[in-house]
């Protein structure tokens, strides 16, 4: 029988009270949807003295468009994310990698936030908010500050966000003509990636790619792959381009051998998957660039 | 630390541990065994139990998370003699075998059908896709939900039925 270490446990009321809760207490940390943190600490890989429940923060669940942004609070859940009509017409990749992350009783509690602050290299939405450009808010005893996703992201399972701070939002901007995709490669449903891949693109008003953003889950590479955008900024989308592309993403990559999949067949699917997203978000920015120039 | 909930439409308080999951609180100390407990790691989807009429895995929630919210167990299912269609369905178009995961996936199907009332295959499986059942091969739960989509009014059964 799987039971955590003792701890002690108080349940936040709002964003200030968990932030004072959080400073009273050193050794504690927060639990959203508990689906990473439980069973770490199930095996003691994590054993805070003090859980501080933030799952009546309902002020931090939300999606709203603001300007030329969607607002993601980070209390929202996956199955929130996966229903949303408006983050499927702005950021179909979210909704892709929705599709696919762990099942729908999991996809319940899980929460955008506790996905990007447990950081798992085959987290799958770490990737989306990568090539999306997304921004997280975190707020902490002196306030608030927003970091972009490389300043986030510290390495596996290390963030920036401080013992004493919360992920309060993430913000994606919106884009013109603009479309995106993810596919993942799993061994059956519900299972982390063996490897996946996100892409989004931009295109000009003449067609040619304006904005491109790369990046691969569990490959070893948790940066866009600038090497690959490279090949395809200002150029009108082509197949031997995506196929130039993926060629330059696999050889980028830097994946482990594990009971997933030995290292060769990974970067198989690195090149295999950066092709077809980029193919598909392609097609998505077209659609979306066609359906403007109609209503205008 | 003191915890209270609705279990089953009943209003209940206990005393427990903090690190007492729900699915222990829910079998050792209410003694509700109907809910079951297997792989420990959110994986199997036995555990499921409704939490605010949502499928969650018990295993993966504290008892303390639930304090304040409505817990539905398979207990909870039928209403006194009236199997809820669901349990009829399972029994109609034999949707188990061993019956260890039939807990679990009667609980998602009454989500399911609560949210969708006329869900296809596909809605079916992708809804139960986090569950695993080791006998039927799954398609007899499909048919035993579809049977309990097509027939929404709870039959009227014996006392017997119930407890057997
Ligand atoms: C069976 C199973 C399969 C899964 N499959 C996948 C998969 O295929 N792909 C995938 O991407 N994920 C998968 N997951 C992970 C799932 O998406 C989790 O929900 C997610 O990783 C963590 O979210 P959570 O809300 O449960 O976080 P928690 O477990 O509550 O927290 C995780 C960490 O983040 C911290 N934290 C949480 N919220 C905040 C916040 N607002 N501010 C600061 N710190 C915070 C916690 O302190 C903890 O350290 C799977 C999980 C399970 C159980
Ligand atoms: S015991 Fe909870 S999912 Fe297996
Ligand atoms: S009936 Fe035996 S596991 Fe499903």
């Amino acid at each position: 029988m799987q039971i955590p270490a003792p701890f002690d446990y108080a349940r936040a009321t709002t964003v200030n009270d968990a932030l004072a809760l959080l400073e009273r207490h050193p050794d504690s940390r927060v639990v959203a949807g508990g689906h990473s943190l439980l069973p770490m600490m199930k095996l003691r890989l994590a054993r805070p003295e003090w859980l501080i429940d933030i799952n009546d923060l309902y002020e931090l669940d939300f999606i709203l468009r603001e300007g030329d942004y969607l607002r993601v609070g980070a209390m929202t859940r996956h199955t929130t994310l996966l229903e949303s009509p408006e983050i499927a017409r702005l950021f179909p990749i979210i909704t892709d990698a929705e599709r696919v992350i762990a099942d729908p009783i999991v996809r319940n509690r899980g929460t955008i936030g506790g996905s990007l602050c447990q950081a798992d290299p085959a987290e799958d939405l770490s990737t989306c908010c990568v090539v999306l450009r997304a921004e997280a808010v975190i707020r902490g005893p002196g306030g608030e500050r927003t970091v972009s996703m490389s300043e986030f992201h510290r390495g596996p399972y290390e963030t920036a966000v401080a013992q004493n701070e919360i992920l309060v939002e993430v913000r994606f901007p919106i884009l013109p003509r603009s479309g995106s995709a993810y596919e993942k490669v799993e061994r059956r449903v519900g299972d982390w990636a063996v490897v996946a891949a996100g892409a989004a693109v931009s295109l000009a008003e003449d067609g040619t790619i304006d904005d491109v953003a790369i990046g691969l889950t569990a490959a070893g590479i948790d940066r866009t792959i600038t090497e690959a955008e490279a090949v395809l900024h200002g150029k009108k989308p082509t197949e031997g381009l995506f196929i130039e592309a993926g060629r330059i993403a696999a050889a980028a990559s830097d994946p482990i051998a594990d009971q997933r999949g030995p290292v060769d067949y990974k970067r198989h699917l690195a090149d295999e998957l950066t092709r077809r997203v980029l193919r598909h978000a392609c097609a998505r920015a077209l659609e979306v660039r066609h359906t403007t120039t109609q209503e205008g | 630390m003191q915890i209270s909930m609705t279990v089953n439409g009943e209003d209940i308080t206990r005393e427990i541990e903090p690190r007492v999951l729900l699915v222990h609180f829910i079998r050792d100390v209410l003694r509700l065994t109907g809910t079951h407990w297997g792989c420990d790691t959110s994986n199997c989807g036995t555990c499921v139990v409704l939490m605010d009429g949502l499928p969650v895995k018990s295993c993966t929630v504290l008892a303390a998370m639930a304090d304040g919210h409505a817990i539905t167990t398979v207990e909870g299912l039928a209403t006194g003699a009236k199997l809820d269609p669901v349990q009829q369905g399972f029994m109609e178009e034999h949707g188990l075998q061993c019956g260890f995961c039939t807990p679990g996936m009667m609980l998602t199907a009454r989500a399911l059908l609560d949210r969708n009332p006329h869900p296809d295959d596909g809605e079916i499986r992708e809804a139960i896709s986090g569950q695993m059942c080791r006998c039927t091969g799954y398609a007899t739960i499909v048919r035993s939900v579809k049977w309990a989509a097509e027939h929404p009014a709870a039959q009227e059964t014996t006392g017997e039925e119930v407890t057997a």
